[in-house]
């Protein structure tokens, strides 16, 4: 029993890995696809990162430990992070050892590093998307909280495999605060995945860029673990939107074999479909000035606090 | 054991230490030598308090001397076990820490004495039994760091910090005392115990109440009684402010604990709210001033702030359970209390030990003439970068579990009645995440301009790395951190006596739980396991590396930095402490602080240099502190006339108040 637990939650493990870059290829290809443009293949990322992780890393010259170690971190945290999150079978053997807190946390902490190694050099891009980087998060760390309140108060936990559960099978039904917060989660996942309009995940040499500043002195297998992590955040994102809001099919401790089978077969469909809606929101929004961000973080931040306030005033919301 | 021994053993042991002092700084390493027997005797206070704890009873002693009648009682229950073992585990580290930053005073003589008598102040106040000794050891404690606050007086700024501290203080410690004084009524009876079994009237509950708040709030910090302690902070030496920073504050949680759970018996309503609203605008307002600070000591001092204020959500929140009847959930927001208390007193000590080894190692705390001291101080960086991880409540070091577990008091807060907590809570939920959030981006600052980068300054170019002790100091309190981040139920379960002692219960048995796991209620509600976080992050990170470098490239290449092709080599062109907080500075500081940044550009074709400027108004200070001095010293200067007359005025001045008084007496009966 405990054998197949773990075997499980070690297929959920490297589940997510293998997906990740599958999840932002696929995005890619749709999003070129929807400007008629032919774009790279599917599987362009994983050669992507097979080549990045061929080539000598290149680091300067005054670059300290930290800047060598702080990939391997901020991969490490992502990864523990995404594969927390229920993917095709909830109630793994463990996912208890952090809720929807610890895993917001979890994110924090790579974002932490992710932002130090930005600064690690000295330059003046990595400065700018360090403090951009880390003016995002004061919104969209407090929003993402007002979320797990909403979330936690319908479920009566923070865990995710429970409210996954709840979700599916008690009929929570329809409910202005999930409303409420579901566009705000869908905010911050495109804030937090640095995708347009918050940021360009495609741009290099322009003012507004975010992301792209920090990680800029990165090259060969250190870019490649940074580039594999921001690959895990957008899987994650779209598996956590998926276990929340769309929670059927995935299989609890006691559904069976079939249930897991069915789980596995439906993950994926879920996957596309959120990069399919990810793809066609990008292509129809244009980016924005970064100090218009914090209004779309507000936003955010005012649906999650409203969902929440609504919790407190009444249950049944 | 009795408790009149473990109070003797401390105020003789103190005394004697601050009598030698001075006579010792004489021979070289005196002063290493007193802060190593300083460190011994806190040793033996906290030991004194662990077996207190441990065997669970409550020493009780009253002495022949304090007030007549009352003798002067002390006691050594719970409560004050668990703030013994915070003060005393602080004050060993800072003493180690000082057996080698010491032996850097310009001054030892103004610093000796009056640390042994600080550290005896704050252990003093923890075992008062009585309101007298309370305030006696109160006053002591803030008059003797007062005097470490103005030791290096040669600074102006050292000796106005001092003045606003030495204000605020006696301003505290009056509201204490009339608190103090409605609690033993009429009858006086200024024993706790007699406190306790009185019944006093709503009323005068709330009122005292209210003056116990305004007393220890000004002591821990709290928005709008804050003013004094970060320039106060700042300017002791570094690790007499991881004192004041880490502890003395906590020594003020106490006292308001001692009050406001302990005497004053049940809650009303409203006392939870308003400690949750100023917990979370002080969490808020702390970290938003510690973001627009340039000073390294100061930021630490306000980032003190926002730690007291997620102190004091999670003392509301344990305030309105109880008077509630929620006894369970109570105790988890009072744990959470305690709990961040404790992280607080470490990590903050740790930081400043930090600050201190780079203020001597490059003689500046100023942000923007450090950077790259991960170069030259490789040990301090790292101990400073494990207590910037813990302070800013990121997994899986200990900041994160206290704050997650308010979080999760936070969340059992809808089934209590009132409207006003309904929108108190959820509001103060949202202050306390963006406080979290703002807190990474301080530490982001301070480690990244201070300790990654490129040297600023020759100093820095310059600095070395700092003594063994200051390191032994530094190291053993990332280790608690990191210690008490993985198994927090450990931890927890030590506070145990301590919260039931406050709420009436305390929070389930840790202990008996697999692999340190943290379950505050129910395991379906949520739990929390940071040692097996840090084992995946740990084997996921490292399984990386290995496999990389094993199978693919293990190959480095230093180059010049790239800079999408415009590296610029002038250190000036980095980013600064500033301009790091700009974009947070323009998205809250317009409204919170009233920023604004002047730019003056000269005209095309002039060499004129361009100039900017960025102005910040701090709200609280113009309109609450400016009007009340400007109006002390337009009384002061109406008054001044009296100052100058004959004795034949002054008596008859004397007399006419008599009557005056009398006269008064004599309409009110």
């Amino acid at each position: 029993m405990a054998l197949t637990a773990l075997t499980i939650q070690f297929l959920q493990m490297l589940l997510v890995l293998a997906l990740a870059p599958l999840l932002t290829g696929f995005v890619r290809m749709v999003k070129a696809r929807l400007l008629r443009r032919k774009g790279p293949p599917l599987l362009q990322p994983y050669q992507d990162l097979l080549r990045l992780l061929g080539k000598h890393a290149v680091v300067a010259e005054n670059a300290s430990w930290l800047f060598r170690v702080a990939p391997y971190l901020i991969f490490g945290a992502t990864w523990v992070a995404a594969a927390l999150v229920p993917t095709f079978a909830s109630g793994l053997i463990f996912s208890w050892s952090a809720d929807l807190i610890g895993i917001i946390g979890l994110l924090a902490t790579a974002r932490f590093f992710l932002a130090l190694a930005g600064m690690d050099v000295g330059t003046s891009f990595g400065g700018i998307g360090s403090s951009r980087e880390m003016m995002i998060a004061t919104l969209a760390e407090p929003a993402m909280l007002m979320i797990v309140f909403t979330l936690a108060l319908i479920a009566g936990s923070t865990q995710l495999s429970v409210i996954a559960q709840v979700f599916a099978m008690d009929g929570v039904g329809l409910r202005v605060s999930l409303g409420l917060a579901l566009v705000a989660l869908i905010l911050i996942a495109l804030a937090e995945n640095a995708r347009i309009p918050v940021d360009n995940p495609a741009t290099h040499l322009e003012l507004t860029m975010v992301h792209e500043a920090m990680v800029l002195e990165y090259s060969g297998r250190h870019l490649a673990m940074i580039d594999l992590a921001a690959m895990l955040k957008l899987l994650l994102y779209v598996s956590l939107i998926g276990c929340v809001f769309v929670p059927w099919g995935i299989a609890s401790p006691t559904s069976g074999p079939l249930g897991y089978i069915l789980g596995l077969l439906l993950y994926p469909l879920k996957l596309v479909i959120g990069g399919v809606l990810l793809a066609l929101f990008e292509t129809s929004i244009a980016k924005m000035r970064v100090f218009r961000v914090p209004q779309f973080l507000g936003i955010a931040l005012m649906l999650g606090f409203l969902g929440t306030l609504l919790l407190f005033v009444s249950r049944s919301f | 054991m009795n408790v009149a021994y473990h109070a003797g053993f401390i105020a003789g042991s103190f005394i004697l230490l601050a009598a030698i002092s001075v006579p010792l700084t004489r021979f070289r390493n005196g002063s290493s030598v007193l802060y190593a027997l300083a460190a011994v005797v806190s040793g033996l206070a906290m030991l004194s308090s662990m077996a207190a704890l441990s065997r669970g009873v409550s020493l009780q002693a009253v002495l022949p001397f304090g007030l007549p009648g009352t003798g002067m009682r002390l006691e050594l229950d719970a409560l004050s076990a668990v703030f013994s073992i915070i003060v005393n585990l602080a004050a060993i580290l800072a003493s180690i820490y000082a057996v080698g930053y010491g032996r850097f005073d310009p001054a030892p003589r103004r610093v000796l004495p009056f640390y042994c008598l600080f550290l005896l102040g704050m252990n003093l106040v923890l075992i008062a039994d009585d309101a007298f000794t309370f305030l006696l050891s109160w006053e002591f404690m803030s008059l003797s760091s007062w005097a470490l606050v103005v030791s290096r007086h040669e600074e102006k700024e050292n000796r106005d910090a001092g003045f606003l501290y030495l204000v605020m203080a006696s301003f505290g410690t009056l509201a204490l005392l009339f608190g103090f004084g409605i609690l033993a009524g009429e009858s006086g009876s200024y024993a706790f115990d007699l406190i306790r079994e009185r019944q006093l009237t709503p009323f005068a509950a709330s009122i005292a109440f209210l003056l116990v708040l305004i007393g220890t709030g000004s002591k821990a910090g709290l928005v709008p009684l804050h003013v004094w302690l970060p320039p106060a902070h700042a300017a002791a030496p570094s690790h007499v402010s991881a004192l004041m920073s880490g502890v003395m504050t906590k020594v003020a949680v106490y006292g308001f604990i001692r009050v406001a759970f302990d005497l004053l018996g049940s809650p009303a309503w409203w006392w939870g709210t308003l400690v949750l609203v100023l917990g979370g605008v002080t969490a808020l307002l702390g970290a938003l001033f510690a973001l627009m600070q340039d000073d390294l000591k100061k930021l630490l001092a306000y980032s003190s702030v926002e730690n007291i204020g997620i102190v004091f959500v999670g003392l509301g929140l344990a305030l309105a359970f109880e008077a509630n009847g929620m006894n369970a959930a109570a105790a988890i927001a009072a744990t959470a209390a305690i709990f961040h208390a404790f992280n607080h007193s470490l990590f903050k000590s740790l930081l400043f030990f930090g600050a201190g080894a780079v203020q001597h190692a490059t003689g500046t705390r100023d942000l923007g003439q450090l950077g790259a001291l991960i170069q030259k101080m490789p040990a301090t960086a790292v101990a400073f970068l494990i207590g910037s991880v813990a302070i800013s409540s990121l997994p899986p070091l200990n900041g994160f579990v206290s704050e997650w577990l308010t979080l999760q008091a936070i969340l059992l807060s809808p089934e209590l009645k009132d409207w006003g907590l309904k929108f108190a809570i959820p509001a103060t939920g949202a202050l306390l995440a963006l406080s979290a959030a703002l807190a990474g981006a301080v530490f982001v600052k301070a480690f990244g301009v201070g300790f990654l980068g490129r040297a600023r300054s020759h100093a820095a170019i310059e600095a070395h790395e700092t003594d063994r002790f200051s390191l032994a100091a530094m190291g053993a309190a990332a280790m608690l951190c990191v210690l008490a981040g993985i198994v927090p139920g450990l931890f927890v379960d030590g506070f145990a006596p301590a919260v039931a002692l406050m709420t009436g219960a305390p929070m389930p048995d840790q202990s008996r739980l697999p692999w340190f796991t943290l379950v505050p209620m129910d395991v379906n509600r949520g739990s929390y396991n940071g040692l097996l976080l840090l084992l995946f992050i740990l084997f996921t990170a490292y399984g990386a590396v290995i496999v990389i470098h094993q199978f693919v490239s293990n190959a480095i290449r230093r180059a010049p930095p790239w800079d999408c092709g415009y590296p610029d080599s002038r250190p000036q062109t980095q980013y600064t402490a500033s301009s790091f907080a700009q974009p947070i500075r323009r998205v809250y500081g317009t409204l919170l602080l009233r920023a604004r940044d002047f730019v003056t550009m000269p005209p095309p074709g002039h060499v004129r240099a361009a100039t900017f400027r960025v102005e910040m108004r701090d709200l609280i200070w113009e309109k609450l502190y400016l009007p009340v001095s400007g109006s002390v010293l337009y009384a002061a200067e109406k008054l001044h006339p009296l100052q100058f007359q004959t004795i034949r005025r002054y008596l008859s001045l004397v007399f006419g108040l008599l009557v005056f008084l009398l006269t008064v007496l004599a309409i009110w009966l």
